[in-house]
């Protein structure tokens, strides 16, 4: 199991990224489509500099959960995937990384707007 | 992002950010704090489940992790209690796996009377969309670069 720490570190660095997510939603009037659009290519852009792993090896789903993490893998495989295979590697290696997220989030996404319906607003 | 702005519409945004109370943003940035610190938490122990229990390999973990955080910020989209999370949590809920999760069932949900095609079918990628075309547009590039620096 991970220790204490790693469950101290995922919560404090998760928290603050969403600290981040919150100063731009209060401040700058962005819709929150547009900071996940900053925050997943912010995370593939950190990941290529090489900056955001060792946030991901301090704080682990801390890193990987907020939507930074799956900027860090789609980059991340795309590196790995054009070092091993090159330029055909650079196109599949990002998706290759992302396949579950994507096909669950395609999936029980579906499954979810069929199956319910919205709550009426009060 | 977004279009530049006229002086009067920067004199607005200041003029907007002075009302804004700080100690409102000192709030809900650490309400945002907490909730994502707890969804992250969550992330943690699937991430240890899927490690040590079902002793999946490294690659395995992360498609597993997301894979279940999605499902949980889908299902709790579908029986309405994301909705009542992210009115407390604002960004807390929207940076977090779980609310590009949401970001998929909501506005499917709301069109489902389009139709099953265009209403649910596009609507799914109404906000999923540009966070896929973005990420995986950069990681496109990101590889190609490497892929040139490395040779």
């Amino acid at each position: 199991m991970s220790s204490f720490m790693d469950y101290f570190w995922a919560f404090v660095i998760g928290g603050l990224l969403c600290v981040i997510g919150q100063l731009l939603l209060s401040y700058t009037r962005l819709t929150s489509a547009r900071i996940l659009v900053i925050f997943v290519t912010s995370g593939v852009v950190f990941t290529a500099l090489g900056l955001y792993e060792p946030l991901v090896k301090l704080a682990g789903a801390g890193a990987t959960v907020p939507l930074t993490g799956f900027g860090y893998a789609l980059g991340k495989g795309a590196i790995e995937g054009a070092l091993e295979s090159g330029v055909v590697g650079a196109f599949t290696g990002g998706i290759t990384a992302t396949a579950g997220g994507i096909a669950a989030a395609i999936l029980f996404g579906y499954l979810n707007a069929v199956v319910f319906t919205p709550k009426t607003k009060k | 992002m977004g279009r530049p702005k006229t002086p009067e519409q920067q004199r607005y945004q200041e003029h907007v950010n002075q009302k804004i109370p700080k100690s409102k943003v000192a709030l809900q940035c650490a309400k945002a704090f907490v909730a994502g610190g707890i969804i992250c938490t969550i992330g943690q122990l699937v991430h240890d489940f899927g490690e040590y229990t079902l002793m999946l390999d490294e690659k395995g973990v992360a498609a597993f992790t997301a894979m279940v955080m999605v499902f949980l910020g889908a299902t709790l989209t579908g029986i309405g209690v994301y909705d009542k999370i992210g009115s407390w949590a604002g960004a807390g809920s929207v940076v977090p796996i779980t609310g590009f999760a949401n970001s998929i069932v909501a506005p499917a949900m709301e069109f489902k009377r389009e139709g099953y095609v265009m209403g649910v079918g596009a609507k799914l990628f109404s906000l999923a969309g540009p966070v896929l075309v973005y990420g995986i547009s950069a990681s496109i590039i990101v590889g190609l670069i490497a892929y040139i620096v490395a040779k």
